[in-house]
């Protein structure tokens, strides 16, 4: 059995992703980046392969991808995180023609095309606000772990309206909205209203077509998986997984250079 | 003696200055503006009247400016930070043409005539790249405070590039440029300088013409003044010692003793 991976550097975590040849994951890792990028990929991919119980030397191909994809020291070849997010998530969901990925520090809108290839795609790569570091301002204004946030938002009753755009300028609002004895769940789902809505203005960029698939980091977030329901007035495709799409992308990628590199001693052998 | 006060309630600093009908500054006081405006103005209002020796009765006329000029009970009226500043940069430097006021999460430029009208103006309040928080942030990352950022810009030899886009995304950019061994100081010279090219480039759009007057609490750090002077190829005045975050409420009540003084004359009250 030949073992493909994919290694997603992110800003913030790094993911890695061991398939089988049935495109099965059979290891998956998730850290946080830090500051050596390097050790932050080596650790993950080891991790991954602890998960999956097998030897590295098993692992025939790897690819990089993420912001961080050429510190992937140990990668045989990098390749975009757009279409990693693309091939993942239309493995997952065959029926995704668009592609949110809402990571750290960056929020991108792709559309792809029923083989999963890029067709189109726009990214917020000039400024932090409507990524998941809003939600991080949040959560430092308020003192709420982040992953607690979208469970707080969703009890809201009469979510506030988020004027500032700037990510540094909101963590003031929050608490100013706060000192104005505004509930915290009200105030939470203005956070989640304002990052989806800029969401929305990449996607619609890009062409909303259905199905929306939503991945990265923040698709773990229910109340952000909300809102974006509730703004586009659909229901977004999310699966556990859905923080490794990059990664299994990649993954995917890896696996299909190890098919074609055998492919002609398969036709050879026919001969 | 007749006594007005200027309350600048700014988005990081709120400032009040008691002024006596002799344009003498009696009393003075900064606190952080935090997020209870209404009683942190009235207590910093108190501040500078105790500096002064005065009883708040002794005051006639107080006008309240800033962002959050309109929490402000216990003010007669209100005018924007524009209007005050413009005044303030007038009455320090007479031949102020331009005025640029980078506070903490604001940066603003505004052209006046010779009579201290504001002719034109931009303001930056929707980035934290074009403010203080940006230098705050990018301090904050290397575990500096606020107040260490003066210092240690001027121990700079070199500015790191830094490209300033985006206040969150300079993080990494720190990380990255720490990680290749750049000091420091050299990398808060970088933000201080990429905020001066957004600063020139505010400027320019209210056709910026001499002299320059450079306010707000930035502008305590001498590097920012330095750099701005250097792109501008221009001298610039800059209020001295900690007048450059006060120079608003000193506008205010300027302003106020010249209303006190038209009402008077107008027999409006005697």
């Amino acid at each position: 059995m030949a073992y493909a991976a994919g290694v997603d550097v992110g800003s913030t975590q790094t993911k890695a992703v061991i398939i089988d040849e049935s495109r099965q994951i059979v290891g998956r890792a998730l850290i946080d980046t830090g500051a050596n990028v390097v050790a932050a990929a080596e650790k993950a991919f080891a991790e991954a392969l602890e998960d999956a119980s097998i030897q590295e030397p098993e692992v025939e191909y790897v690819i990089g991808t993420g912001y961080g994809r050429y510190r992937v020291t140990f990668g045989n070849a990098q390749i975009t995180e757009i279409s990693c997010h693309g091939r993942g998530a239309v493995q997952m969901f065959p029926r995704t023609r668009t592609v949110v990925d809402m990571g750290g520090q960056d929020t991108k809108a792709i559309r792809v095309n029923p083989t999963g290839e890029i067709v189109d795609f726009c990214m917020n790569d000039k400024c932090a606000a409507g990524t998941g570091r809003f939600l991080g301002a949040a959560s430092a204004a308020l003192d709420i772990p982040l992953s607690e946030l979208g469970g707080v938002a969703l009890k809201a009753e009469r979510p506030v309206r988020i004027s500032t755009t700037c990510t540094v300028f909101a963590e003031s609002e929050v608490l100013s909205w706060l000192g104005k004895g505004k509930k915290i769940e009200d105030i939470l789902a203005g956070v989640h209203q304002s990052i989806a809505a800029r969401s929305i203005g990449l996607l619609r960029r890009v062409g909303i077509d259905e199905e929306v698939t939503f991945t990265g980091g923040v698709a773990r977030n229910i109340g952000m998986i909300d809102a974006l329901n509730r703004g586009l007035g659909l229901k977004v495709n999310v699966s556990e997984d859905s923080i490794f799409m990059g990664a299994l992308g990649a993954a995917l990628f890896a696996l299909d250079h190890i098919m074609t590199s055998r492919a002609p001693a398969l036709s050879e052998a026919l001969v | 003696m007749i006594f007005t006060a200027g309350i600048d309630v700014g988005s990081t600093y709120t400032k009040a200055l008691i002024l006596s009908d002799e344009l003498e500054i009696v009393g003075r006081a900064i606190n952080n503006t935090g997020f209870k405006l209404a009683d942190l103005a009235r207590r910093t209002f108190e501040q500078a009247l105790n500096e002064a020796g005065l009883e708040s009765n002794k005051v006639s006329y107080i006008i309240a400016t800033g962002f959050g000029r309109h929490m402000v009970g216990f003010s007669d009226t209100a005018v924007t930070d524009l209007t005050a500043s413009a005044r303030g940069a007038n009455f320090l430097f007479p031949n102020t043409r331009t005025i640029l006021d980078v506070g903490g999460q604001t940066m603003k430029a505004s052209r006046l005539d010779a009579a201290a009208k504001v002719k034109s103006f931009r303001l930056n309040d929707k980035c934290a790249a074009g403010t203080g928080a940006f230098l705050e942030k990018t301090a904050r990352y290397m575990g500096f405070t606020t107040e260490e950022i003066g210092p240690l810009v001027a121990t700079s030899k070199e500015a790191v590039p830094i490209s300033g886009v985006c206040a969150v995304f300079a993080e990494s950019e720190v990380i990255n440029q720490l990680s290749l061994g750049a000091a420091p100081a050299d990398i808060m010279h970088g933000a201080v300088s990429s905020l001066v090219d957004r600063s020139v480039q505010l400027m320019k759009r209210v056709q910026m013409e001499p002299a320059f007057t450079l306010i707000g609490g930035i502008l305590r750090f001498e590097t920012m003044a330095r750099l701005v002077r250097e792109h501008l190829k221009s001298e610039v005045n800059v209020p001295s010692g900690d007048m450059v975050q006060f120079t608003t409420a000193l506008g205010a009540a300027i302003l106020g003793q010249q209303r006190l003084k038209k009402l008077r004359e107008s027999g409006a009250i005697v």
